[in-house]
């Protein structure tokens, strides 16, 4: 993994959901700047970790933000120190309008990038009055990204699958939105479409049964066949 | 005609104050989850506050002590509400069974305390001249109180969809509840959120327990409870966190309550609420003006 000073680091992160111990003892560490993938099959545990981080499930053990304690905040608190989340199903509030969701998610009247905002998704000003909930679902990404975008105060970002279930055309401009959230922020993005994280991501993390299996280069983990068929699904190194 | 007009202005009345408690019930749930079972005891508590109030204040002023008893109780009903969820209701919020325990214990200590301290009888409240008379409206006589019980639901409505659509405060709480884990993964102290609409229910409730008291001319340590029921009822066939959803529904329930009371035979109104209660459940689950 890269030798930078960690931005986030986990440590010994335990989560229990009902009777499963679904992370046990995750640990790893995110460097300052670029795109990390969090990658691994389904139902091990990846979306589980950005909730543990942000404080949305129970936890024990560690996490830290350049330095910071961050397990014993609430939530609100995890963000107030400039932590961005993107959850998995956008969550957007259908009932408000675009304008309303964007305004929800403002924490200063100063640093906003409404300018980057619009720039990536002009649509959004166009249907500012739209309610969230009448939306298309890459529409409605748009509108969970530019939540997490809106402030320039984040350190990092935690999205999980922005391309799911999006048509291609909508999944080529998430990739662009989140290389350019990456010129300033730092991300670590679960994606379950390995063309794009391997488009995006300097660095992966390799989550399975609840433990990380691999931490290093992107393009260390594509080029070992072993690693991709176990914890990937992939037939063959350097598939999609 | 004269008999209908009537009927319907005392049915909106009676609305106006299943509304007024409804309207904090549902802001309540909608946003917390909360099935507050106290709320009929900050409409109690209210009442004999303003009660209180007034029957200390010289009777030579009545309509200034009116004024301070409505006062007294809307403070109490928000003071008492936002104490109980600071203290009983927040260590509960992921312990659905204990927030049902904890707040039907609080109703019942409350009625308690009140009947203690008052009495089990209703005492009688005294108001300003002009509400104990009536205005004629269409032929019919209607008595003030029914129309400053309207008027003062009325106003709390603008009021209270003027505080969700126009304040940021407001759309915390619209928002929460759609989804309160993701306003708090917006850096939102949802628990402040939480304070706010349990001390703004409790205010409504305190202004029930007021009117409700200006309405029948007493204040009664068991109102509270009978209300909290048709409330209940009211939260749901209106669509639960749906404030405009409670009004809807409160007039729909007062208006029915009084007509079939009327012409069919005592009871039947109360029967066919139920009835309502059930059809609404069965057509519409998520209530008449069901949230996104």
């Amino acid at each position: 993994m890269t030798r930078q000073t960690p931005l986030l680091e986990l440590r010994d992160l335990d989560v229990f959901l009902g009777e499963s111990h679904v992370l046990q003892r995750v640990s790893f560490s995110v460097a300052k700047g670029g795109i990390t993938a969090l990658l691994g099959r389904n139902g091990v545990g990846k979306t589980t970790t950005l909730r543990g981080v942000m404080g949305l499930v129970a936890r024990s053990g560690s996490v830290r933000l350049e330095g910071d304690e961050l397990v014993r905040l609430p939530v609100h608190e995890v963000v107030r120190r400039g932590v961005g989340y993107v959850p998995e199903d956008r969550d957007v509030f259908g009932g408000l309008t675009v304008a309303e969701n964007l305004t929800l998610a403002e924490r200063s009247r100063s640093g906003l990038r409404y300018d980057l905002v619009f720039e990536l998704f002009p649509e959004l000003k166009e249907r500012a009055a739209q309610k969230a909930g009448t939306l298309s679902g890459g529409q409605q990404q748009m509108v969970a990204l530019a939540r997490a975008l809106l402030n320039a105060d984040n350190r990092i970002l935690l999205i999980d699958e922005p391309t799911k279930g999006l048509s291609p055309l909508f999944v080529g401009r998430v990739a662009v939105a989140l290389e350019r959230a990456a010129e300033t922020t730092t991300i670590l993005l679960v994606e379950q479409n390995l063309a794009v994280a391997r488009r995006l991501a300097r660095d992966a993390i390799v989550l399975d049964q609840g433990r990380v299996q691999f931490t290093g280069r992107m393009e260390t983990l594509v080029a070992d066949a072993d690693l991709a068929r176990r914890y990937l699904g992939l037939a063959t190194a350097g598939a999609h | 005609m004269s008999t209908i007009l009537l009927l319907a202005i005392t049915g909106l009345g009676l609305g106006a104050l299943y509304f007024l408690v409804a309207s904090g019930l549902s802001l309540i749930w909608g946003l917390m989850r909360v099935l507050n079972f106290a709320h009929g005891a900050f409409f109690t508590l209210a009442a004999y506050t303003g009660w209180m109030v007034a029957a200390a204040l010289p009777s030579s002023a009545p309509w200034l002590v009116w004024l301070a008893a409505v006062v007294a109780a809307v403070v109490a009903g928000g003071a008492f509400a936002a104490l109980t969820e600071l203290i009983l209701v927040r260590p509960l919020y992921r312990r659905p069974v204990g927030q049902v325990l904890v707040t039907v214990g609080l109703a019942l200590a409350t009625i308690a305390l009140v009947q203690g301290s008052f009495g089990s009888d209703p005492r009688t409240f005294a108001i300003p001249d002009w509400m104990g008379r009536t205005t004629a409206i269409g032929g019919a006589a209607i008595p003030n109180t029914r129309l400053v019980t309207i008027g003062a639901a009325a106003a709390t409505l603008a009021g209270l969809l003027a505080f969700l659509q126009r304040t940021r405060y407001g759309l915390i709480v619209r928002a929460g509840v759609e989804n309160r884990d993701m306003v708090s993964a917006l850096g939102i102290d949802v628990g402040r959120a939480f304070t706010l609409v349990f001390t703004i229910g409790g205010m409504a409730a305190g202004l029930a327990g007021i009117l409700g008291a200006t309405y029948y001319g007493s204040v009664d340590p068991g109102r509270g409870t009978a209300m909290l029921i048709s409330a209940f009822i009211v939260v749901v066939i209106g669509g639960l966190g749906s404030i405009a959803g409670s009004a809807i529904a409160a007039i729909l329930v007062g208006l029915l309550q009084q007509f079939l009371n009327f012409y069919a035979a005592a009871g039947v109104g109360d029967f066919a609420v139920v009835i309502l209660l059930a059809v609404v459940l069965l057509v519409r689950p998520g209530g008449l003006l069901k949230l996104s």
